[in-house]
């Protein structure tokens, strides 16, 4: 928020001194008559497509429908999230182990879909986790996150988790350079021990994300990457910024340079020297997290060393291009030839040529070299600059026609611009203080070009006023005429930085509705109402229940006694479309769970003193679900109360009636209704 | 009945087979908050769900109103009924093998009889599904409702609209039957031509 601020003082300040590039904006031409209807989607009736926004701060994922604006849903990734239990289960605990211990929160910057020839394909989301830095894989069948590897050597994953276009890779880029290893140094050392990464992680293989390997990189500040495509297939671009190598006061110290770089990386270059053994294995400490699809339940796995690559022993694998004013987005046309800087201090937008590129590096053309790194003349590598395009040049998206769209957050305006000429074609006005924009597929080789959505920080004044806290927003335009149109303005949940969309069609159809019961692996299943039972071992006290429509079995449970704890696994035995059950119990020091049908959840309840604990279900599950409950009773140590599953009247009908569905070899061990305790 | 006659009927039985794998009869359900519907096929040997938890799921909301559960196993008829198939087509079959007029009117008042006689106690078995309810374990009681789907046609049951045709099985054992008919009433006007 400090550097918003900055940059709105300095945007009111340039106001003021008459100096605006662009013309004010004129709110009568925002919105045409029609917007409406083409943003309506009737009730019953479903988008046209998926986006996917960061959640920022909020540590999640949320989920819209485009062109209504209509948030669908909140996938939590990093953070604990109270409304499904996720990060509180002990299932789901797991995902948010790192090298630092449990995490219960992370920052959310850029969802990437994952890419097949060089277009998302429907399979995955990725995400960045920006403060510990993480990466997740979320899968698009259940919306969930399925994975989360941790970037070891690395603090502010900002530059993540961007993909190759047939996601071989994701990158994470730090922002804070770091000693690497990490250890105890005085600050002012930072020129000699700090050092920079750049982390590719292995993407395309689910279950098996790995940290392929790193590039040391001179400690400055980086900042965003994008993959090279088409002609440039096998490069990777990364914006720095802090070349300076300031370590405080950056807003002043880090402005310094006329010109930062960008790094173009050769990763085919880079693979094969990790083949050839050029890379140095450095000990590291990073975990890596998975969840099983049979128990549904997520493991952690530390690793202990990472293959580091120092581009001195590899030739051909780094390129620096002087790039004006600490750019901040690097963004690659959809041809692959042009590779836009967002220099949010410049006056200009430049962008680079591939080609020109390869021409300058054939020829040797640099200008010095930097920890073994060529830095190429700015001259020999520039296909073009924008002039007068806005103030505070951002993120350039484009749609496939020949037109990139370029964010400006100073002047709060959308600029489309033509590849080729430079020349700045049309400006939409958004509110306020724009940072990424989206177009469905705008980053890779045929976008879907007909809407961009700007994502906004501030709103101020556009909404109901609600406190001093106010929501961001996001602004959709139509972009298939020559002139940008306003559509739609929605507000968004945290701070989502960036978006990604997809035609719904590639992936509504495969959603998983329900988790088969027969295919549930979890230790603690409950598969049937007559396998309901309690089980003390030791300490502690599991119980294996049982919900379905509209009851809990066990739903009476009595002889925990205070000093045990109790893990209550809950598997619901439903096998319907969108019936789930939630659960939770008086003074328990965690958030409910919510079970969907098939699945085992556990909580973990450790009563403090003697009583008893009504639970119940939490999810409004059926006509009954309001009689979905039960009580657990907790005695005082040592007073010999038998441990027992009693079931209410009506769950006893529910067994027997259980019961006779079973084979008579499984059933024969059940013990007579009322009561089976005491094991 | 000339050769060609005998031969397309006896054909016809081999088609009737497909009445041992294809549902006889369905029932569909739908609700406000089931947009996807709900269904059971009846089988000559078994009773399934359309979709693969459907029979689960109707079992599951007809626990409500104190219905009792559809257990496949525990319906005697599905045990016999495919055979009692097999014994038409084959008695069919060698009727046509035969060729007498006679024999043939007395295989299709057979069937007709059979066919009667497994309609009527398909409506039992609704009717007893519909009206034996344990109002001990039914938790939602409307007083007079009962719960008989249809035998064949549309009906509203709560918030269920339930609906009953035949299904392909049926179709398939009614060709050797029309078949049968049609061989019947040709072969007469012939027979009387000749004589």
């Amino acid at each position: 928020m400090a550097v918003q601020r900055w940059f709105g003082q300095a945007a009111l300040a340039t106001l003021a001194l008459g100096a605006v590039a662009c013309s004010a904006p004129s709110p009568s031409r925002l919105v045409t008559g029609d917007a409406a209807s083409r943003t309506y989607v009737p009730p019953g009736e479903h988008d046209e497509y998926y986006s996917f926004m960061s959640g920022g701060y909020s540590g999640n994922v949320t989920v819209y429908g485009l062109p209504s604006g209509r948030l669908l849903k909140t996938i939590p990734v990093f953070s604990q999230f109270p409304e499904n239990g996720y990060g509180y289960s002990e299932e789901t605990k797991p995902m948010l182990e790192t090298s630092y211990g449990f995490l219960p929160w992370d920052d959310t910057h850029h969802p990437q879909l994952s890419q097949t020839d060089g277009m998302p394909d429907g399979r995955w989301l990725f995400i960045n986790g920006n403060n510990t830095p993480r990466v997740a894989r979320i899968d698009l069948t259940t919306f969930e996150t399925d994975e989360i590897i941790e970037i070891p050597h690395s603090a502010g994953g900002h530059a993540s988790p961007f993909v190759t276009p047939n996601s071989e890779y994701l990158v994470s880029a730090v922002r804070f350079s770091l000693p690497v290893p990490n250890k105890d140094v005085p600050i002012e050392t930072y020129k000699q021990n700090f050092k920079g990464s750049l982390s590719f992680v292995t993407a395309n293989k689910p279950g098996e994300m790995d940290i392929a390997f790193q590039i040391l990189m001179p400690g400055y500040n980086y900042d965003l990457g994008r993959a090279g495509k088409a002609k440039s297939e096998g490069w990777f671009f990364f914006t720095t910024y802090n070349t300076e190598q300031a370590y405080t006061l950056l807003e002043l110290n880090a402005s310094k340079n006329d010109k930062d770089y960008i790094a173009a990386v050769n990763w085919k270059v880079a693979e094969k020297c990790v083949a050839d053994g050029k890379a140095k294995v450095a000990p590291a400490r990073y975990m890596h997290n998975t969840m099983d699809h049979g128990s549904r339940s997520a493991t952690s796995e530390t690793k202990t060393s990472v293959k580091m690559l120092v581009p001195a022993d590899c030739p051909g694998v780094l390129y620096f291009l002087p790039t004006p004013k600490s750019p901040h987005g690097v963004d690659v046309d959809p041809t692959g030839e042009y590779i836009v800087g967002g220099g949010k201090l410049a006056s200009v937008i430049p962008v680079h040529s591939f080609t020109k590129m390869l021409a300058a590096i054939e020829a040797k053309d640099f200008e010095n070299e930097l920890d073994g790194i060529p830095v190429l003349r700015y001259e020999s590598v520039i296909a073009g600059e924008v002039e007068r395009p806005g103030l505070g040049p951002l993120h350039t998206e484009f749609d496939g026609k020949g037109n990139a769209y370029t964010t400006m957050f100073i002047s709060s305006e959308v600029v489309k611009w033509k590849l080729g000429t430079w020349e700045v074609l049309d400006r939409m006005p958004v509110y306020y203080s724009v940072g990424h924009l989206m177009i469905p597929g705008g980053d890779g080789v045929t976008p879907w070009g007909k809407y961009l959505v700007a994502m906004n920080k501030i709103t101020k004044d556009r909404y109901l006023p609600t406190g001093a806290e106010l929501t961001h927003s996001a602004q959709l335009i139509d972009i298939s005429g020559e002139k940008m149109e306003m559509l739609l303005d929605f507000p968004t949940q945290g701070e989502p930085h960036y978006a990604q969309a997809l035609p719904a069609s590639m992936i509504k159809d495969k959603q998983v509705k329900f988790f088969s019961l027969a295919d549930n692996t979890h230790p603690w299943a409950t598969k049937s109402e007559a396998e309901a039972t309690v089980e003390r071992r030791g300490k502690a006290v599991h119980v294996k229940a049982i919900a379905v429509r509209s009851h809990f079995a066990p739903d009476v449970i009595e002889g925990v006694e205070v000093g045990d704890t109790v893990y209550w696994h809950v598997t619901s035995i439903e096998q319907d479309w969108d019936i789930v059950h939630g659960f939770a119990v008086l003074g328990m020091r965690t958030a409910e769970i919510i079970i969907a049908p098939g699945e085992t959840r556990t909580i973990k309840f450790v009563p403090q003193e003697p009583g008893v604990y009504p639970f119940y279900c939490t999810d409004f599950c059926s006509a009954l679900h309001q009689e979905m409950q039960g009580y657990l009773r907790v005695s005082a140590p040592g007073s010999g109360v038998k441990l027992t599953a009693g079931l209410s009247e009506r769950s006893a009908t529910q067994q027997a009636r259980a019961a006779r569905t079973v084979p008579p070899s499984a059933a024969a061990p059940v013990a007579p209704a009322g009561g089976k305790g005491g094991r | 009945m000339t050769p060609r006659m005998r031969l397309l009927l006896g054909l016809t039985m081999v088609v009737g087979l497909a009445a041992l794998v294809l549902p006889l009869w369905e029932v569909r359900l739908g609700a406000p908050q089931y947009p996807e519907g709900l269904g059971l096929q009846i089988f000559a040997h078994t009773v399934a769900g359309i979709k693969e938890h459907d029979l689960q799921n109707i079992n599951g909301l007809n626990h409500y109103i104190g219905m009792q559960e559809i257990r496949p196993d525990a319906i005697p008829e599905l045990k016999f009924m495919p055979w009692i198939i097999v014994g038409l087509l084959v008695a069919g079959a060698a009727v046509a093998w035969r060729g007498s007029r006679r024999a043939l009117l007395i295989w299709l008042v057979v069937f007709a009889l059979l066919g009667a006689v497994g309609l009527w106690d398909f409506w039992r078995w609704e009717y007893d599904y519909g009206h034996n309810l344990d109002m001990d374990k039914a938790i939602i009681i409307v007083p007079g409702m009962t719960y008989q789907p249809p035998l064949i046609g549309s009906k509203q049951l709560l918030n269920f609209t339930a609906t009953a045709w035949p299904g392909f099985g049926a179709l398939a054992l009614g060709v050797p039957f029309l078949a049968g008919v049609v061989v019947l009433l040709r072969s007469r006007r012939r027979g009387g031509e000749a004589t």
